[in-house]
């Protein structure tokens, strides 16, 4: 079966005012079958929302191809079909809100799709359960928390029904609290409707929570698997000015030092349970030595 | 050294007498000895932007006073221009607040506003500039053809170069990259050791401040939950978890290991410190207590 977004050697390169282009994506490949999480890694500037913006024809390719669902981004009169089934969230949601009120903020792509009136009430509404904020739907969305907003812009991709939802650091600009809100909604729609999300981020923890993992670097593919075979990889991810889970990094030391213990520790409760198994190993060695 | 800023029953109500009449800070008591590096956390509406912009006079206490080595700031209105080149403030997204010609010129604005000679503007501007690690290359561009990192740094250059003798920067690494924040993180920290001055960073990254400052406050519903060594208050994780906050990853690896009943110091929050605590136990193979 065909994947969902077929990236085939992209090469891409933003224009510069001397005319010569600064060349940021390098023959780029990437396939990401339908209902999969994968988390998009690597610096500022290493390429990773110019890819993202390519998987719904927001920007399309100098070199190789993009088909979403089997789609030709480059073919004009694929765009409107594509973007009803891919939707994009961005960093700052301040930027993203349009209405005065949440609930006509969610109906603003729907009343642009012409969709018929009855039928829009009855997606916001659901849109706005899907992201737990049905409560605040007659609220102003500049009094909501930062949290709030992105949920709401969330909500607004989500009443489109996308196949696909690609946000690009949703959470950077949020709280612990408001970055777990975002982080929960994603999982339940990946779980409930099986939507594909693609998520840009710079928090490891959030990557850890993926599926698939892919590491951009300097406008390539750097590493592209699961978190754990991932972040067990700390020397070329710090290289690339990257960062791994602390618990992964104390898993190193604590190896590097002879203690007995899985490298790819990825959350405190597996390292909780790794340590106690090791310390009650050490415990038994030293009773019968 | 001395007191540099006190707090005294500080209460500070926004919209007061309107049916959106909110306390904000409720009857703050705090001293903060100079030199000290403050951490400043607590969740979004805990109170901490409200707070930090007292401390310059930006608000006016609606009870209380706010005490700038012993005098009330309020109590020559003349003299509060003064108070706000002594205590500078580095807002959240300062970036946008560029808005010169050339990098020089926007860092040198504040010390033109302090009335100083021209020479002395120069020499100035080099050495905040040098702070924050900006290359001599840049002073002569534009801050719009800069990355987000660099500008950013330009931002608070410009507060560094009026030399406050408090530099009080609001959650100076939202949205950059973790090589990005690292980097602004590292020169705060060379900053503070080289200028001994008083510096307050908030942050909602706990690991972030336990590992650059010498105290931590802790704010929740609009009131000092704790004011005091990172020790003393990542001790405190089950209240901290209570009101919203994380402690560090590796504080909750220790704590987790410590109910246990394997025997590790209080205290532990970077992963340096975890490793020591725990090869240790390893080597010394302790029987859990």
């Amino acid at each position: 079966m065909r994947p969902l977004i077929d990236i085939e050697h992209v090469t891409f390169s933003y224009p510069q005012e001397n005319g010569q282009g600064i060349e940021v994506l390098h023959d780029i490949t990437l396939q990401i079958p339908a209902g999969e999480f994968v988390a998009v890694l690597g610096h500022n500037g290493s390429g990773k929302s110019t890819i993202a913006k390519h998987m719904n024809a927001i920007l399309l390719p100098m070199g190789g191809k993009v088909y979403f669902s089997g789609l030709d981004t480059a073919e004009e009169e694929n765009l409107l079909p594509i973007r009803r089934q891919i939707g994009m969230v961005f960093q700052n949601p301040d930027n993203q809100i349009v209405s005065t009120i949440v609930e006509e903020d969610v109906a603003f792509a729907l009343e642009n799709l012409g969709i018929a009136p009855e039928k829009i009430r009855e997606r916001v509404d659901e849109a706005l359960r899907a992201v737990d904020m049905y409560h605040y739907r007659l609220h102003a969305p500049h009094q909501l928390s930062g949290g709030q907003k992105q949920r709401i812009a969330i909500a607004g991709v989500l009443a489109m029904h996308p196949r696909c939802i690609v946000l690009d650091e949703p959470t950077a600009m949020l709280d612990p609290k408001g970055r777990q809100e975002v982080m929960r909604v994603l999982h339940e729609l990946h779980r409930q409707y099986h939507t594909t999300v693609v998520l840009i981020t710079h928090f490891m923890e959030e990557a850890v929570q993926a599926e698939r993992v892919v590491v951009m670097d300097d406008g390539k593919i750097l590493l592209d698997d699961t978190p754990r075979a991932v972040f067990v990889q700390i020397d070329r991810l710090k290289a690339v000015g990257l960062d791994v889970p602390q618990v992964t990094e104390l898993a190193a030391v604590l190896r590097a030092a002879g203690v007995n213990i899985p490298a790819a520790l990825l959350t405190e409760d597996e390292c909780v349970a790794a340590l106690t198994a090791a310390l009650e190993e050490t415990d038994g060695n030293h009773t019968h030595a | 050294m001395g007191t540099i800023l006190t707090l005294e029953h500080l209460t500070y109500t926004y919209s007061p007498d309107t049916p959106f009449e909110k306390v904000a800070l409720d009857d703050i008591d705090l001293s903060i000895e100079a030199g000290e590096f403050v951490g400043v956390i607590g969740h979004t509406g805990s109170g901490k932007s409200t707070l930090i912009q007292h401390m310059n006079g930006l608000l006016q206490p609606t009870k209380g006073r706010v005490l700038f080595r012993g005098r009330d700031i309020w109590e020559d209105k003349k003299k509060l221009r003064q108070i706000r080149f002594a205590v500078g403030l580095v807002f959240q997204y300062p970036e946008y607040q560029l808005f010169e010609e050339t990098v020089e010129k926007d860092i040198a604005f504040g010390p033109t506003n302090m009335g100083l000679s021209p020479d002395e503007i120069k020499g100035r501007v080099r050495e905040a500039a040098s702070l924050v690690g900006l290359p001599e290359a840049l002073l002569k561009k534009s801050p719009f053809e800069l990355s987000g990192g660099q500008k950013r740094r330009v931002a608070i250059a410009g507060v560094i170069a009026m030399r406050p003798q408090v530099l009080i920067l609001d959650e100076p690494t939202a949205g950059l990259d973790p090589r990005g924040r690292e980097m602004i993180l590292r020169q705060i920290k060379e900053y503070h050791t080289k200028m001994g001055n008083t510096v307050l960073l908030v942050s909602h990254s706990m690991d972030d401040v336990a590992r650059f400052a010498s105290r931590v406050l802790v704010m929740n519903r609009s009131r000092v939950f704790a004011y005091d060594t990172p020790e003393a208050v990542f001790c405190r994780g089950g209240e901290l978890r209570e009101i919203g906050l994380s402690v560090p990853q590796m504080t909750m690896v220790a704590d987790a290991l410590r109910q246990r009943g394997y025997p590790l110091p209080e205290g532990i929050y970077t992963v340096e410190q975890a490793a020591q605590a725990l090869l240790l136990l390893f080597r010394g193979g302790d029987a859990p207590c």
